[in-house]
């Protein structure tokens, strides 16, 4: 044990923001089962103390789907223990964390293939049948 | 990166699909701050981009502005610089040198007249142009000459946006800041000694999505990232309320990470945006790892009195000014004293009557 480790340091700090963010997303899922549009909530702008972030995972806890996207770097998309509150995260290349978002949708539009990506694979299939 | 082509097309070529590039916009939209629905804006408005030329100038400074954006993370400096910007002239990173570097200077303010980007860390001397030189040229010289065709400036540092340290009292070299200096061109005062990276990037991305500068304060200081106080954001504001101080770093209250409004934190008077994008990837703040915020985005705070002072009480200047102010005082409070005697005399006498 170093001397830094025998230093007794217990941090017992609150935002009290946790709660609030619960019932931010509370209100979110209601407005989204009502047939209104998603709510996306970046967990950059929110002051957090140490450990409230760890906190606020373990409370909205992991659901039924996971899934990850490997564009420019790792991205993992967690539904929660609450269907259409998913958790994602954004890595970069190195892997790591370079943003966090709490999405209130029914399927986050990162995992929904895109236009463009449909139109260009098409294109790619179109060329492979004509080899 | 041809300079003719938009941001959109070199990412296609370069293999990136529309949902990684949608990841890219989500991060740049929270690193500008702006709300997590303007991902799509930032992706319409990105796509369209085209690489803008960026000159970079230092001077008086420590490196230490530099260091800070090589160490940003999100987007990697890497694909900001070689991606996004055409960065065209900087001492640190650059390869050439002597003349190629001053011909590489030259050479893009000719090409991008109008439209390229100044960014400048380090304060000006004027007391003496010959105190810091580049290639021969005096600093006032060289500033004045590539911000004359500037489409904007990025002052990055305290040094450059309020003078910073070489400007703390008795600034033996006559240092002064960018907008002192230049009068005629938008200037975006990114304060901090150094700055967050990701705020130095947040601005530089915002240039590169919206062609215009951001909303400023009024020290001309992004408002997304200087709008609050790290006191209002800071997560040991509870702490604050209840009157719960460390009186001492190594006390019961700074082991249970209580408030360290005692022990001098400049928090309160201090706009910044340590308390939500922090420092280190994310990792903490100074306040978090247990000392108080020393208010280096805010103009002289090198002259504000000691870091460890509260501040309540105030900042009375050194010893002399100090013995002044007491003195001061005590005339004022042994004038009061007699004109408070002279007062009772008088009603006294007019009871008598």
């Amino acid at each position: 044990m170093s001397s830094l480790d025998a230093i007794s340091v217990n941090v017992e700090a609150e935002t009290g923001n946790v709660r609030p963010l619960l019932h931010e997303i509370r209100h979110a899922l209601k407005r989204l089962a009502n047939g209104e549009d998603g709510t996306v909530i970046d967990l950059r702008r929110l002051p957090l103390a140490p450990g409230e972030e760890e906190r606020l995972d373990a409370l909205l806890g992991k659901g039924e789907v996971h899934a990850e996207v490997d564009a420019l770097g790792p991205t993992g998309v967690q539904e929660t223990l609450y269907p259409g509150v998913w958790l994602i995260t954004h890595c970069n290349a190195e892997g790591t964390t370079v943003a966090r978002f709490i999405e209130v949708t029914r399927v986050p539009e990162l995992l929904m293939s895109q236009q463009e990506d449909i139109d260009a694979g098409i294109r790619r299939l179109e060329k492979e049948l004509e080899n | 990166m041809h300079k003719d082509q938009t941001l959109g097309e070199y990412l296609r070529l370069q293999g990136v699909s529309r949902r990684g590039f949608l990841k890219y916009c989500s991060a740049t939209a929270s690193l500008m701050a702006l709300p997590p629905s303007a991902a799509g804006l930032v992706a319409d408005a990105l796509a369209a981009a085209r690489r803008p030329s960026v000159i970079w100038l230092s001077f008086q400074e420590c490196t230490g502005c530099t260091e800070s954006l090589t160490r940003s993370h999100a987007p990697t400096v890497e694909s900001l610089i070689f991606d996004a910007i055409s960065l065209d002239y900087h001492h640190t990173l650059q390869a050439a040198s002597g003349h190629g570097a001053e011909d590489a200077r030259l050479t893009a303010m000719e090409e991008n007249a109008g439209k390229y980007v100044l960014v400048v860390d380090g304060s000006i001397p004027i007391g003496n142009p010959a105190f810091s030189t580049i290639a021969g040229i005096s600093n006032l010289d060289m500033l004045k000459e590539t911000a004359a065709n500037a489409a904007a400036i990025v002052a990055v540092g305290t040094c450059a946006a309020f003078g910073g340290i070489p400007h703390a009292n008795p600034n033996p070299t006559g240092a002064v800041s960018v907008s002192e200096i230049i009068k005629d061109k938008p200037i975006i005062n990114v304060s901090g000694c150094p700055p967050i990276p990701v705020v130095i990037t947040g601005v530089l991305a915002h240039y590169l999505t919206f062609g215009t500068i951001p909303e400023l304060d009024a020290l001309g200081r992004p408002a997304a990232f200087f709008g609050q106080n790290i006191h209002d954001r800071c997560y040991r504001r509870p702490f604050y309320e209840r009157g719960q101080f460390a009186e001492t770093f190594d006390d019961e209250g700074a082991r249970k990470g209580w408030c360290l409004y005692k022990l001098g934190c400049k928090g309160p008077t201090t706009y910044n945006a340590c308390a939500t994008l922090k420092w280190n990837e994310g990792t903490s703040f100074p306040i978090q790892s247990g000392h108080g915020c020393i208010g280096c985005s805010e103009p002289d705070f090198w002259d504000k009195g000691g870091f460890y002072n509260a501040l309540s009480v105030g900042n009375w200047g050194n010893r002399d000014a100090l013995l002044g102010a007491a003195a001061a005082g005590a005339a004022l409070g042994v004038g009061s004293a007699i004109a408070a005697r002279a007062r009772k005399k008088k009603a006294q006498a007019a009871e008598e009557v």
